[in-house]
């Protein structure tokens, strides 16, 4: 069992865990994910780690409210406990000096671009980020984003934190203003926004990572649910990745991949939500 | 030979009756009472020099056994069997025995073979009902610690087999659940899962450690275990899904076998919404493949409310890989099977479902190197069917990840492990394989055999310290 240590509610629909998994946090690299499955019977869901703590024996994940499994790891508490984290697998993010690079996180994936882009300062780089949400109460860790960056860029959809627009608004400027000066640029956020960062950066030819997220079961290569057309061919997220050439993925494949049980999901969320509240774990009123 | 006269014909175990059971995921096999047992056992004809042994990946003393079930003394034919065997519920169930002990039975020649397997599953669950763990031997502990890779039937036998012997066994899981295959390939209604796990508690009762939701080669590696454990077991299987490699394979609704049966078995998807895991339930399911893994595909696939479950297979009947009894089965069951037909595509709607399935139909040509005759597509002979559910069952191979992370094992073609075949030996130091990762993709009883003799190597080896190197 993996005993959730402290709980943090960073917004109105995130929220992050420090979760007892010494094993996994031994071994955990900026860019690795974990599988973790809350009782007998959830599923098995991946989740980025998106900071890790050898000597305490932790790792720290932050996940947003997108169905079922995950309002329900909202609703436990420190002291709870999960039946399996499992980790870290798929391969780190490649860590090198390149000179300079730009770190974009968008909604929740702020939270694993941080170890990154920490990981890349360290490493030597001078790292731009560009963090957004789609408000500015959602969005997350500007000050831990701004201490491992020359620069930071936050834009909010709405403008009511940062700069009003896309995160791909400050990488376009960027791109053009300093011309061939980054190496890399790497982007986690929703599919759409990875996808748009990849035709920002393509006719630059700034070779550009993302990390996918799609659906997984085991998360070490044994169901190929979570495979991705690439122009190299069929690939695993799970043990290939997560990390792939953005410039390189059929986006509407993945897009179309993530929608599948959209319907069963939304099956299981309602039939969830109308039990907690026969249960009186959710009260009125909240979420 | 005794003069006692010759029952020609197996006792028969009682079924859930085909219209019933493909709605339902319970054991489709009944099992015996101990009176039809009992009259089963009386069958044998105990011979002086008993092939049926011969026959047996997992030696088990089959007359000896039988004769105790014969004389209702069942607590006693369980320890025998349990001696060689750590598994004797699931082989009772999964062995092909029809290709092993009772092929070698001498009633096998005129008339039915002595029912060996019904007779294992007959005792094993009735030790089961019991509800009583095996009595243990006080065993002189040595000192010895070996980490198994895997809670498959090769890990579960050599962890056994090594544990009687006094070394102390880590298994290390990398799923939340013990098994191996056992859980997550073969369905419900052909191996229980509960059956499964009352063999690893059994386990874990002999004084064997389980640690679950651990993944060799990312957790922690080979080279690392071997810092702590003086052998190690690597009992990985083969869990890397085939795929075709042809147009739309990446459609939504088109299924790995692995995928399918893992979100069925493991994630209990098929109690949904109950169970969080979803799983397409189809109205036209295909299955492509002619092994026992296509034959659980397809009668999932009715379990699960499909109106018509098809099984595509490349070659004719004769040449399927699947237990004669299975295919049976899910004949009776209302699985339909096209043969000589390979799939060329798949096609999808706008929102990237599958939709239907283009296959081109064969001939048949000479035989491969597999000994059956190789399938040859006619040209122009395309036709397409529907289908909203496609599962892929055309094979699997080692999972790389260990292999990745150990540069100095030797692999050979299609990822499995290289192994000296008489001591289970790898090209490592104090690392032995077995089973699935070592032959490609075989059956639980091969597993089980090679477990057998890797644990009696690596006795040898942790008794000696010698390593021949292999060539």
């Amino acid at each position: 069992m993996y005993r959730i240590r402290e709980k943090q509610v960073l917004s109105d629909v995130t929220q992050l865990i420090v979760v007892d998994a010494p094993a996994v946090a031994k071994k955990a690299m900026a860019g690795q994910f974990v599988v973790l499955l809350i009782d007998e019977h959830g599923e098995r869901i991946p989740m980025t780690i998106a900071d890790y703590d050898r000597d305490a024996g932790t790792i720290t994940l932050v996940f947003e409210d997108v169905g079922k499994s995950t309002m329900q790891l909202g609703t436990m508490k420190a002291g709870d406990c999960l039946l399996t984290v499992v980790g870290p697998l798929g391969h780190p993010t490649e860590i090198k000096n390149y000179g300079s690079v730009i770190c974009i996180g968008g909604g929740v994936g702020v939270a694993p671009i941080f170890p990154i882009a920490r990981a890349l300062r360290e490493a030597g780089n001078t790292v731009v980020s560009i963090i957004g949400a789609r408000t500015g109460k959602l969005l997350l860790w500007e000050d831990r984003m701004r201490d491992v960056s020359s620069k930071l860029y936050v834009c909010t959809d709405d403008g009511s934190r940062g700069e009003k627009g896309l995160v791909i608004e400050p990488l376009k400027k960027l791109l053009d203003e300093r011309v061939g000066e980054f190496a890399r640029v790497i982007a986690i956020g929703p599919s759409r926004m990875m996808e748009k960062v990849s035709e920002v950066t393509m006719p630059y030819k700034v070779p550009t990572i993302v990390s996918l997220n799609s659906i997984m079961i085991d998360g070490i290569g044994m169901c190929g649910g979570c495979r991705v057309e690439t122009a190299d061919g069929s690939r695993f997220v799970c043990v290939d990745g997560p990390d792939f050439d953005a410039h390189k993925v059929n986006w509407e494949h993945l897009e179309s991949r993530l929608k599948f049980y959209r319907e069963l999901e939304w099956l299981s969320l309602e039939r969830w939500k109308h039990r907690c509240a026969l249960d009186g774990v959710v009260e009125e009123g909240s979420k | 030979m005794s003069t006692k006269k010759i029952v020609p014909k197996k006792t028969p175990m009682s079924e859930q009756p085909p219209t019933e059971r493909v709605r339902n995921f319970d054991e489709v096999a009944l099992g015996y009472t101990p009176e039809q047992a009992m009259a089963e056992a009386q069958r044998c004809l105990q011979c002086a020099r008993p092939a049926c042994i011969i026959g047996c990946p997992a030696n088990i003393n089959i007359p000896v056994f039988i004769k105790l079930v014969a004389e209702g003394r069942f607590q006693e034919a369980i320890d025998s069997i349990r001696a060689t065997n750590a598994l004797p519920a699931v082989t009772g169930r999964v062995c092909p025995q029809e290709q092993q002990c009772e092929k070698e039975c001498v009633l096998a020649k005129r008339f039915d073979s002595v029912a060996i397997g019904r007779l294992e599953r007959f005792v094993a669950d009735w030790e089961m009902a019991k509800d009583t763990t095996p009595e243990l031997r006080n065993i002189q502990p040595t000192g010895k610690r070996v980490a198994v890779v895997g809670s498959g039937p090769a890990g579960i036998t050599v962890a056994a087999d090594l544990s009687k012997l006094g070394h102390e066994v880590v298994i290390f899981e990398a799923l939340h659940e013990t098994g191996g295959v056992l859980t997550y390939g073969i369905p419900e209604f052909r191996l229980p899962k509960g059956v499964v796990r009352h063999e690893v508690n059994v386990l874990r009762h002999m004084g064997v450690r389980v640690v679950k939701d651990f993944v060799v080669g990312k957790t922690a590696t080979v080279d690392e275990l071997l810092r702590a454990y003086d052998a190690v077991f690597l009992g990985t299987g083969a869990g890397l899904p085939w795929f075709l490699n042809i147009p739309g394979e990446g459609l939504n609704g088109v299924y790995s076998a692995n995928e399918y049966l893992t979100r069925v078995n493991l994630m209990k998807a098929y109690r949904f919404p109950e169970y969080d895991t979803p799983i397409a339930r189809g109205h036209r399911v295909v299955t492509i493949g002619g092994g026992n893994v296509a034959m659980d595909a397809a009668r999932t696939a009715l379990r699960l409310g499909a109106e018509n479950s098809t099984v595509f297979y490349r070659r004719s009947r004769e040449e399927m890989p699947a237990r004669s009894e299975e295919i049976r089965r899910a004949e009776e069951g209302g699985v339909c099977f096209i043969f000589m037909v390979t799939p060329v595509a798949f096609h999808g709607d706008e929102n990237g479902n599958v939709r239907a399935v283009e296959v081109v139909k064969n001939s048949l040509g000479e035989p491969d190197v597999s000994g059956r005759r190789r399938p040859i597509p006619i040209e122009g002979s395309n036709f397409t069917t529907s289908a909203d559910v496609v599962i892929i069952a055309v094979g699997q191979s080692p999972n790389p990840m260990i292999s990745n992370a150990t540069p100095d094992l030797k692999v050979g073609k299609g990822g499995v492990v290289t192994v000296d075949p008489d001591t289970m030996k790898t090209s490592k130091r104090g690392v032995f394989a077995g089973g699935d990762v070592a032959t490609g993709g075989a059956t639980v009883i091969l597993a089980i055999g090679q477990g057998k003799k890797a644990a009696k190597a690596i006795d040898e080896y942790l008794k000696t310290g010698t390593w021949l190197k292999i060539t």
